[in-house]
């Protein structure tokens, strides 16, 4: 009968259990839809080369990462260090996809100067303007970068900066493993 | 005097509030009132992600803009409320809803409420039937004469 007295207790305890797990949670980690999925087709202007577009399909076969950014963007300066050292070090086939950018009609003032101040890892750089190959991609957070199989799946998604740590822990072993993966 | 300096310094901070609000509706415009109402309906439904306790409707954040506009455009082309939530989901997961959908997932958010208050009432029950029906407390010969005096 006296144990009645402890249920208030242990739902207490309970309830504080959950509160501090929610505590360390992220709540911009929004699990996404896409992992398993086949990545949205695109097709996009390039920076360099205005007259030529980049397509999902050129990628296809291979194992790449988008990679989402904006000079506006200030995470993106600090992710880029990280992101560029991985990229050159792994030669990892990488879309930059500038999202809406700001700039003139000619597109691309400010990420010209901020990729040539800090350096252009990527394999191509995609230029969606209005942000709409971005809803496309499910894209709520810069920086963002998907990793994508040879079959074209979306198999991983970081929502923010890429830090060195993640790098070591997820994308390299993730890489490596992708790349034993057979494209057909 | 003070009271025109007062007015006139209110209806200054006012017009920067009305300013503020304005910037965050675009006009629309609508050949159907029946794709208004669904458009009106889906922006209040449809979570902005960057500011994630606002609705679309409410946030002026980039993201939600396009959001509407992309919404505008869906709905203006035909696309029912369904369509548009379902274009949503895939995106950006149910997370998107501020409505979320029921599946084992979300069983709990849903249920959660009802159990807890059926629970509670089950052992306020158990709690009353146990107790005894008649107080037990026995007083003696003085007690009781207290409790006489007192009631005088």
């Amino acid at each position: 009968m006296k144990k009645v007295y402890l249920i208030p207790l242990i739902f207490f305890i309970l309830l504080a259990i959950l509160l501090k797990i929610g505590l360390h949670l992220n709540p911009r980690d929004i699990p996404s839809p896409f992992i398993g999925k086949p990545a949205p087709a695109f097709d996009l202007p390039r920076l360099y080369q205005k007259d030529q577009r980049i397509t999902s399909a050129d990628m296809k076969g291979k194992v790449w990462v988008l990679n989402v950014f904006a000079s506006w963007c200030v995470s993106c300066r600090a992710e880029h260090v990280v992101l560029s050292r991985f990229i050159r070090t792994h030669k990892v086939p990488t879309i930059g996809l500038n999202y809406k950018d700001y700039g003139t009609e000619e597109y691309g003032e400010d990420v010209l100067s901020w990729l040539s101040q800090l350096g252009n890892p990527y394999t191509f750089v995609a230029v969606d303007k209005e942000g709409r190959t971005g809803i496309d991609w499910g894209v709520y957070g810069v920086p963002e970068s998907f990793v994508v199989d040879k079959k074209g799946i979306i198999r991983y998604k970081f929502t923010g900066p890429v830090t060195q740590q993640s790098v070591e822990d997820i994308l390299v072993p993730l890489i490596l493993k992708l790349r034993e993966e057979s494209a057909s | 005097m003070k009271l025109v300096v007062n007015t006139l310094l209110f209806s200054f901070l006012m017009s920067f509030f009305v300013a503020v609000q304005a910037g965050s509706i675009e006009t629309h415009s609508f050949d159907d009132p029946k794709k208004e109402a669904t458009y009106k309906q889906l922006i209040q439904e449809l979570r902005c992600l960057v500011c994630q306790n606002q609705n679309i409707a409410g946030s002026n954040a980039e993201l939600a803009q396009d959001l509407r506009r992309q919404t505008y455009e869906m709905v203006t082309k035909g696309a029912t409320r369904d369509e548009v939530v379902d274009f949503m989901v895939t995106r950006y997961g149910d997370f998107v809803l501020y409505k979320p959908p029921f599946k084992i997932k979300t069983a709990l958010l849903w249920i959660g409420p009802s159990l807890l208050l059926l629970l509670s009432l089950i052992f306020l029950v158990i709690h009353i039937r146990k107790r005894p029906k008649t107080a037990e407390i026995a007083l003696d010969a003085k007690q009781r004469e207290s409790v006489q005096d007192l009631m005088k």
